[in-house]
């Protein structure tokens, strides 16, 4: 104890003068309040700008503290750490009014009788109708491109890993990966001028046909790279070690690949399609061109339209009718949850996967 | 099943002769055959890019061939007129300067969360913050559309006001009300929408640094912030610049969040306040229940345009990731 303070108090100060630790709390409530007083007081601005100006005067107020204290080069350093927490900040805003309002807005109309009518029938003026058909719509359209995608991706991404040597690996996986950028709207122009226009018209008597299926096959396009690109990340995580042991017990490099890597990398290869069928039931605008809706309910994918989820809150949203928000609110809750449960499920899997961590 | 062909194999491989790796005789049948699947799934990625250009040049040349206008510069979509008369000059327009203000927005936010969550926010609490910013990558573009038109309009309003008011005097503020759907309001909810892709790939770039460099830059007594801009932001640069063009390549092919969000008017002006804006995508979708054949026609021509754009895009993205991942490759 006596060397210590005996030391203390003999100590030559080798560090650099800083500020208190309770600078920046100070600092931050002093802004808050002179924000408060010269903003929301006198009535200049709400609480959006008292908050942005209170997060100036932090930031310039701290910058000039520690300047003068401790230098320019802490300073700056304060700076940006400043202004790396207020983007963050920034970014988690739009997110919570996105929910506040979802949840506020979404849960007026959302109950058993939205969730079991259509809209068939149903004037945009009544107080009625549900998204019965919508969600059957996309359960379905969702569905049929898992079918599509799944097998091929699957397939690729094996050729990619397991296969695939020289040039026409390298392209395609280029491709894969380029392919991940295609505009949903594009894929869906080209069902609609591949399928729609040129192949359905020889199955329904010369009439082009638009239909769940055909959404369906946009979406598949627009899923397939998904999938292939993270059944590819798998697949290369699956140890070396383990086809290797495979082959020295003579088995065949396919039966290799279908019984010991494909079961080996499953859970993960289950995340990146869930992830995929996410973002594809939050697809609008091939289902817009290619499916082109319907007010009533068609089970059939294959002749007729179809809505989807995000269809029908496109069309409600752009209804003129003291009804419509309501409708569209609750159809775009439904439709989060929808994505969000898949997501978080997808998410929660991929944490529980060995091979990937 | 390891066991089971611990006894099976030998006997295989002495009936096909022994002495190669792999058994021969019919199992060589289901091999070449499931190869063959594999390369052609795989190639079927190829078949499709090449399909979607054929078939949309296809479905585009009669309503190219029908246009009274030029193509590439008029600023109006009249294609179900007889003749019809259409360009793509003002949603072309629209669609660079809507993903132009959005980048600028979103950038340096998804950078600065990036550097957040991979070196100052604690590990626990950056792993569930990043988890946030996932799910904001995960809502529905509809949704988005929908919260700008219904929630978002009224804030965007009210600060087109305020900067009509006191900065009218540049010309990009200089529009008049009412403050409804404008540019300014469609290009933050895209910046919104950019935001994730940015920050997740930066991250992963940022997450990358070798903690050498890092370390050596804190031992010669760099700040944290010096640490960054010389250790961690010169590393990443390749791969910041690779993130961005992937998020310019989302943002210029988002539709309905900006055909909710957007104007609708088909001109060329920089002004952001007033109701204005529209783009090649959100043009499609909101002139496709009421086009005729020419006009379907004609909105697969600029879909083309659009397709071509992405395309450029996206590739010289991801060439620089690929020269990248292999710089880092021979490095390991």
């Amino acid at each position: 104890m006596t060397v210590g303070s005996h030391s203390a108090r003999t100590r030559v100060n080798l560090k650099a003068q800083r500020l208190p630790k309770w600078a920046p709390a100070a600092l931050g409530a002093g802004a808050i309040g002179v924000a408060a007083l010269a903003v929301h007081a006198t009535g200049f601005g709400g609480p959006v700008l008292t908050g942005v100006t209170a997060a100036l005067l932090f930031v310039v107020g701290l910058a000039v503290l520690s300047a003068v204290v401790e230098g320019g080069r802490t300073s700056r350093d304060r700076i940006a750490t400043s202004l790396v927490y207020a983007a963050f900040v920034l970014a988690l805003a739009p997110l919570l009014s996105m929910a506040f309002t979802l949840l506020s807005k979404g849960t007026e109309r959302l109950n058993g009788y939205f969730l079991g009518v259509s809209m068939k029938g149903v004037s945009a003026f009544d107080d009625a109708g549900g998204a019965y058909h919508a969600i059957i719509g996309t359960l379905e359209q969702a569905g049929i491109a898992t079918l599509i995608t799944v097998p091929l991706g699957v397939l690729g991404a094996i050729y990619i890993v397991e296969y695939g040597r020289g040039r026409l690996a390298t392209l395609i996986r280029f491709f894969v990966d380029v392919m991940t950028g295609i505009p949903s709207i594009v894929a869906g122009l080209f069902i609609l001028a591949f399928w729609v226009l040129i192949v359905s018209p020889y199955l329904n008597n010369g009439r082009p046909e638009y239909s769940g299926f055909a959404a369906a096959l946009a979406l598949s396009v627009l899923m397939l790279p998904t999938v292939v690109r993270s059944t590819e990340e798998m697949l290369r995580l699956v140890p070396g070690a383990l086809r290797e042991g495979a082959y020295a017990l003579g088995i065949p490099q396919w039966k290799t690949i279908v019984r010991i890597v494909l079961p080996t990398a499953a859970p993960g290869i289950v995340t990146g399609v869930m992830l995929a069928v996410a973002r594809a039931c939050g697809e609008t605008a091939p289902v817009i061109l290619v499916a082109l809706g319907n007010p009533a309910i068609n089970f059939n994918p294959l002749s007729g339209g179809q809505s989807s989820l995000s269809l029908y809150v496109y069309e409600q949203a752009g209804t003129a009718s003291k009804y419509a928000p309501g409708r569209a609110w609750a159809g775009a809750l439904t439709l989060v949850v929808l994505v969000l449960t898949l997501t978080v499920a997808a998410k929660l899997l991929a944490r529980r996967n060995k091979l990937a961590r | 099943m390891s066991q089971q062909s611990l006894t099976t194999t030998p006997a295989g491989a002495q009936g096909a002769g022994g002495g190669g790796a792999l058994p021969r005789g019919s199992r060589l049948g289901a091999e070449k055959l499931f190869r063959g699947l594999a390369t052609a799934a795989g190639s079927t990625v190829l078949v499709i890019i090449v399909a979607i250009a054929a078939f949309l040049i296809v479905q585009a040349v009669p309503a190219l061939r029908a246009d009274s206008e030029n193509f590439f510069t008029f600023q109006s979509w009249f294609a179900n007129d007889d003749p019809p008369k259409f360009g793509i000059a003002a949603i072309a327009f629209g669609t660079v300067l809507t993903s132009a203000l959005a980048l600028i927005m979103a950038v340096p936010v998804a950078l600065g969360i990036a550097l957040c969550l991979t070196h100052y926010a604690h590990r626990r609490v950056a792993s569930t913050l990043g988890f946030f910013i996932d799910l904001l990558a995960a809502v529905p573009s509809v949704v988005f559309g929908l919260w700008g038109r219904d929630y978002f309009r009224g804030p965007v309003g009210d600060f087109s006001k305020f900067l009509h008011d006191h900065f009218g005097w540049i010309p990009l503020f200089g529009g008049g009300g009412p403050y409804g759907n404008s540019i300014l309001l469609g290009s933050i909810v895209l910046a919104i929408m950019v935001l994730p892709i940015v920050t997740s790939l930066s991250r992963e770039v940022f997450a990358q640094t070798p903690a050498q460099n890092e370390e050596a830059a804190l031992a010669l007594g760099a700040t944290k912030w010096e640490m960054i801009r010389t250790a961690v932001l010169p590393y990443g640069k390749p791969g910041i610049i690779a993130s961005v063009m992937l998020g310019l390549g989302r943002a210029l092919g988002e539709t309905i969040a900006l055909a909710l969000t957007l104007g609708a008017v088909y001109n060329v002006s920089f002004d952001l306040l007033g109701t204005g804006g529209n783009t090649i995508a959100a043009n499609i979708a909101l002139k496709f229940a009421e086009a005729n054949p020419t006009g379907r026609s004609a909105l697969i021509a600029s879909g083309l345009v659009l397709f071509a754009i992405t395309l450029v895009v996206n590739m010289t993205a991801r060439a620089i990731v690929y020269r990248r991942r292999e710089f880092v490759g021979g490095a390991a």
